[in-house]
């Protein structure tokens, strides 16, 4: 928050319209998200020059009132209203709380212009009888009839609510700094408050002695200030305190937050009786122990930085007083503090301790030298002002801060370029100074030398070309486009195969999900068919989030779940996403969830059904698409958390890509199937060109057989001993039934084939086909222990 | 003869109209020319016959009259029964379909190809890049050094130490894009993916997020090529009357940076909920890239110069298709998710 009032101390805000002042700041880059003002409208100081009774009332009156300009009428009904008094008036056109408009009209017939008001119609007051009873504001006060009375009330501020970017809270978090960035947009001057005072003979070096013994203490002044009396603060002090949202508690620790507020340093006070006379700054032992301010006792290690009084620690620097050298109610000399710590050093103190001030805020943001000896002599001033202090002259002083100039040297074409803009030299020069930048013109070079309180410029073009950008404004900048090229983006590398896969399972049905990487142990445990070691998180948010997923598949799983928990019927899944092993090996994977039918119309009792099949048929569709025809097979295998008896290896060239099959009934008892496949590991398996294959012209000769067989082998040895003894003849192989049954032996099957014989070049005469199928019978017969199944 | 004839041609007209089958009507067919059949007998009797030609002038007359009716006849009962059968089959159309299945696009990757479209016809390449990444790429090459205050804000998750993290932004791709282009050819690139930050779920924040960023290097690129790029972007997104603005920023790794706006698609700039009564929604930081960025991924600010923007996909969804809860893009509730499976406008 910040007091416009305040801002007022420092920068000429005349005529200034503060709504539109907020809107000109947020667009130079401080975003101003709220402002605040209690102001009310068209409230003015009158004077009651005659009061005559109401001739139809017993209790009103009517009164003239000098409000200014003019000379009004109103009735009133309070009954201290007479002559001479001085009173808030609202005029019509106010609007008073609970949206009370008031207006010109007639009170039992008399013409009345506006009210009189008491504090409590105003909002000021609560409404009691008390109140009541009081009746209207009598106003002692050196202000004049026709002036504002929301000067009178207090009212008067404005407040912005700012939400400011990291870059530049540090010098927009104070008043004096925002006052600069007012400045630049207004293109004004701003003006240091007075931090003159008297000195007294004695030295404060007589009084202590000052050692730093860290290298995260670059710089610390101290000064000391005798005989304080302690009392309330200015009402000035109290008020704007109250509005930056701090409780006013004595002059002395307010004017330490009040020089804070104005100069973005913290200042820190001992009590100099309870310190003694001696100063160490160095990095606490572990386990040293303080206790702070709030009366909690902190344990330190030796990443922190103390001030102590060379033996116990006296303060957390940066961070929070102790209690040992607390100002309280009997403080008579003060040593005052003023320094810069190390910023990183700072915040991890206090977001170790858990602990964060005002002072941690500000030290972790960083500081700008300068301003920590501006404030140390504004807090001596506002000391010898409004507390009495006798200033002791000299200053305790470590100072190894880095004072190198921050210089950037540009031309004006540079600027323009960056931006796309066209700014003459003067333009710049103007931009400049209404910057407050100091610079040098060297022929047509610009020498600019940064200010020490922005410490977010780096001295780099760019980071001017910032600064004039945004004073220039970005609502001003015209659209261009780079160069044309004349060539379309890619998807480079594996991303095109990602999203070919993608594209080929959404059109087969297949819904997208997207998941958590991050799961739990339990979650992660399963489907560990590729036995890799999870990632662990060291430091989890929660259990749950814990662990770096290596399969898609438990998640997917869940998406399962809360689908079916909302009643839906059919689940078909399909996500795409990295893993990660402990060696934090990347493996991109594909992974496939059905459940339920895959096409249905219930009324015609038409259904697909999701099982085994469908899946390897989703599998297969997939990887030739992919251009891998023939080149991939399933193998059965058990798998953890999979059904046995249906569950298999995708591989691919012989190598294992993926697995496939049926989720284990004891883990999910519906009959869901799943697959999932590694990306990664076919991105590089190289596919053959696309190549026109003429269908045969001559007929093709269909014959259908079948075999009894052993239950255990596999239709795949059949087709594999099928398509070896058909040679070239045979062109196609189709199981079109399978029998279990009375009709065969208890270990026995039938499995029926169909197949197709087709010659390209020519047609194939009867005896032709009969040979190859004789031959295909004789060694399947013979090579797989089978018996022809007769009488088909 | 002639009577006789003209009896028989009537009574075959008769037989004729009055079947009203053509299993009948076939027997018809054997009543007349079938091996005792009238016309067939009635043919026979030429030996008789005093005046032949004429006998067999009426005989013939009298058969192609029966063919003739027989075949017109056919023709109607067939008809007729074609007609019958056609109204057995009449079928109730409005009952329900057989369902074919629905393959919708996750919402967030609707979004993503969307913009992946945009900028591939203005010829940038999408670039994909590890999600477990060092913080060489996350955060230092990009000018955020170790104790910098910009890392606070993203919190990330570390993995091992502070080397090893999950990544916190997809700009370390953008990085290893630079360092792998060797300095010397320009660059235009975005690169989609999941990001990682220690928030809390709920109906705005994700610890799991897509940001879609982009990276152009080249020569004499200005923050006025940005605003052009965005505002292409911004009307294929939201429509052709989307205006567009800059705002000063402050990023890590650009510099100038801005926050890019776009009027309110909902109040069209009158200020409604959506816009906070602003005008203007908030979609996108972008800037200049920084030149130590440039710099440190192997390209001389003197001679190079380039743009970055970085989009969060939820936060694109969420207003592009009335989105409330950032969880809804990692439930996939099906009942939701079906209505993207379609073309949109």
């Amino acid at each position: 928050m910040i007091s416009l009032n305040w801002v007022k101390d420092y920068i000429d805000l005349t005529g200034e319209d503060l709504k539109e002042l907020a809107v000109k700041i947020t667009k130079a880059g401080i975003n101003v998200e709220g402002v605040v003002s209690k102001r009310i409208e068209n409230l003015v100081i009158g004077k009651i020059l005659s009061v005559t009774p109401h001739p139809d009332s017993d209790h009103l009156n009517i009164c003239m009132v000098d409000v200014g300009n003019e000379t009004i009428q109103i009735v009133c009904g309070a009954p201290n209203v007479r002559e001479g008094l001085k009173v808030i008036v609202a005029l019509p056109g106010c609007v008073l709380k609970d949206d009370f408009e008031i207006k010109a009209g007639k009170i039992r017939g008399q013409e009345s212009n506006g009210m009189i008001c008491a504090l409590f119609e105003l909002g000021i007051e609560e409404k009691t009888e008390e109140n009541y009873a009081k009746g209207i504001e009598e106003v002692n006060s050196d202000l004049n009839p026709g002036d504002d009375a929301n000067i009178y009330l207090g009212l008067d501020d404005t407040l912005y609510e700012l939400d400011v970017h990291k870059h530049r809270n540090n010098d927009c978090y104070y008043h004096i700094g925002f006052a600069y960035e007012i400045a630049a947009i207004l293109n004004k001057k701003v003006t240091l408050p007075d931090d003159s005072y008297v000195e007294i003979k004695d030295n404060v070096n007589d009084f202590i002695s000052l050692k730093v013994d860290t290298p995260k203490c670059p710089f610390y002044t101290a000064k000391m200030v005798k005989d304080v009396v302690i009392k309330e603060s200015p009402e000035f002090i109290k008020k704007r305190l109250i509005s930056a949202g701090m409780r006013p508690i004595n002059n002395v620790v307010d004017i330490s937050n009040y020089v804070m507020l104005e100069y973005g340093q913290p200042l820190h006070f001992f009590d100099k009786n309870k310190l003694g006379d001696k100063i160490l700054v160095r990095e606490a032992k572990d386990d040293e122990e303080i206790i702070t301010l709030d009366g909690n006792k902190r344990v330190l290690t030796k990443n922190d930085i103390v001030i102590t009084d060379s033996v116990k620690p006296v303060c957390i620097a940066g961070v929070m007083g102790g209690e040992n050298t607390d100002v309280d109610e009997t403080t008579k000399d003060i040593l005052i503090e003023s320094a810069i710590f190390d910023s990183v050093s700072i915040r991890y103190t206090s977001s170790r301790l858990n602990l964060k001030s005002e002072a941690s805020i500000r030290y972790g943001k960083g500081l700008n030298y300068e301003y920590t000896i501006k404030a140390i002599n504004r807090a001596c001033y506002l000391l010898q002002k409004y507390a009495d202090a006798k200033v002791l002259s000299g200053v305790v002083m470590h100072d190894k801060v880095d004072k190198k100039d921050k210089i950037v040297k540009f031309k004006t074409e540079e600027i323009n370029n960056l931006l796309g803009i066209t700014l003459s030299l003067d333009d710049v020069k103007t931009e400049l100074k209404r910057l407050d930048f100091d610079y040098k013109l060297d022929k047509d070079t610009f020498i600019v030398n940064i200010p020490k309180r922005r410490l977010d410029i780096d001295p780099n073009i760019n980071d001017i070309a910032e600064e004039i950008g945004r004073l220039y404004g970005y609502h001003n900048l015209v659209s261009t486009l780079p160069k044309v090229t004349t060539r379309r983006g890619v998807y480079v590398g594996d991303v095109l195969i990602r999203k070919l896969i993608s594209k080929r399972l959404r059109s087969l049905g297949l819904n997208e999900t997207k998941t958590y990487t991050l799961t739990n142990s339990d979650m992660a445990s399963k489907f560990c068919y590729d036995k890799k070691e999870n990632i662990i998180l060291p430091n989890p948010m929660s259990v749950d989030k814990s662990v770096v997923r290596t399969s898609i598949l438990p998640s997917l799983i869940n998406v399962y779940e809360y689908n079916k928990a909302r009643n839906v019927d059919n689940i078909l899944l399909y996500e795409i996403s990295k893993t990660y092993d402990k060696n934090y090996v990347e493996e991109s994977k594909v992974a496939i969830l059905i459940e339920g039918d895959y096409i249905v119309n219930s009324w015609l009792n038409t259904k697909v059904k999701c099982d085994f099949y469908l899946i390897k048929g989703i599998i297969e569709n997939l990887l030739d698409y992919l251009g891998f025809q023939n080149r991939y097979e399933f193998e059965k295998e058990v798998l953890p958390d999979m059904h046995p008896g249906m569950s298999a290896l995708i591989k691919l060239d012989k190598e294992v890509i993926g697995i496939i099959g049926r989720v284990h009934p004891s883990y999910k008892k519906d009959e869901i199937y799943v697959a999932e496949i590694s990306m990664s590991k076919i991105y590089d398996k190289q596919i053959k060109p696309i190549k026109f294959k003429e269908s045969s012209k001559y007929p093709e000769v269909k014959r259908d057989l079948a075999f009894i067989v052993n239950k255990n082998i596999d239709a795949k040895e059949l087709i594999n001993q099928i398509k070896k003894s058909g040679g070239r003849l045979l062109k196609d192989i189709d199981i079109f039934d399978l029998y279990v049954g009375p009709k065969v032996k208890e270990d026995e099957k039938s499995i029926a084939f169909s197949l197709t014989f087709a010659d390209p070049t020519r047609t194939l005469s009867d005896e032709e086909v009969t040979l190859v199928f004789d031959k295909i019978i004789h060694d399947v017969e013979t090579n797989l222990n089978a018996k022809l199944r007769n009488g088909e | 003869m002639k009577e006789k004839i003209d009896v028989l041609l009537s009574e075959i007209e008769n037989d004729i109209k009055n079947v009203s089958n053509i299993k009948d009507l076939n027997e018809l067919k054997v009543k007349y020319l079938g091996k005792k059949g009238v016309i067939t007998i009635l043919q026979s009797g030429i030996k008789e016959a005093i005046d032949k030609k004429e006998y067999g002038m009426f005989v013939n007359k009298a058969k192609t009259f029966f063919n003739e009716s027989f075949d017109n006849r056919l023709n109607e009962l067939e008809t007729i029964e074609l007609n019958k059968k056609l109204e057995s089959e009449n079928i109730d159309i409005s009952l329900p379909s057989t369902k074919i299945p629905i393959g919708s696009a996750n919402i967030l990757e609707n979004i993503i190809e969307e913009v992946e479209e945009v900028f591939m016809s203005m010829g940038y390449d999408v670039v994909d890049g590890p999600e477990v990444e060092e913080d060489k790429y996350n955060f230092e090459l990009l000018n955020i050094p170790k104790g910098h205050p910009a890392r606070d804000a993203q919190d990330t998750f570390y993995i091992e130490d502070e080397n090893i993290l999950l990544r916190s932004q997809t700009s370390p791709v953008q990085a290893r894009t630079m360092l792998s282009a060797g300095g010397d050819k320009p660059i235009r690139m975005i690169c989609p993916g999941k990001t990682y930050r220690r928030d809390q779920d709920d109906a705005t924040h994700s610890h799991q997020f897509m940001q879609i960023e982009g990276l152009l290097v080249d020569k004499n690129i200005s923050l006025s090529d940005l605003k052009g790029t965005f505002d292409v972007i911004a009307k294929k997104l939201f429509g052709e009357n989307c205006e567009t603005r800059f705002r000063p920023s402050y990023y890590q790794f650009t510099e100038p940076s801005v926050e890019t706006d776009i009027s309110c698609f909902v109040c069209k700039g009158k200020g409604c909920s959506l816009c906070k009564n602003t005008g203007w929604i908030t979609v996108s930081g972008a800037g200049m890239v920084h030149p130590n960025v440039l710099k440190n991924c192997g390209y001389d600010p003197n001679v190079w110069s380039g743009f970055a923007f970085g989009f969060g996909a939820e936060r694109l969804a969420m207003l592009k298709y009335g989105i409330n809860d950032i969880r809804t893009f990692y439930q996939t509730d099906l009942r939701e998710s079906k209505y993207f499976d379609r073309r949109d406008v």
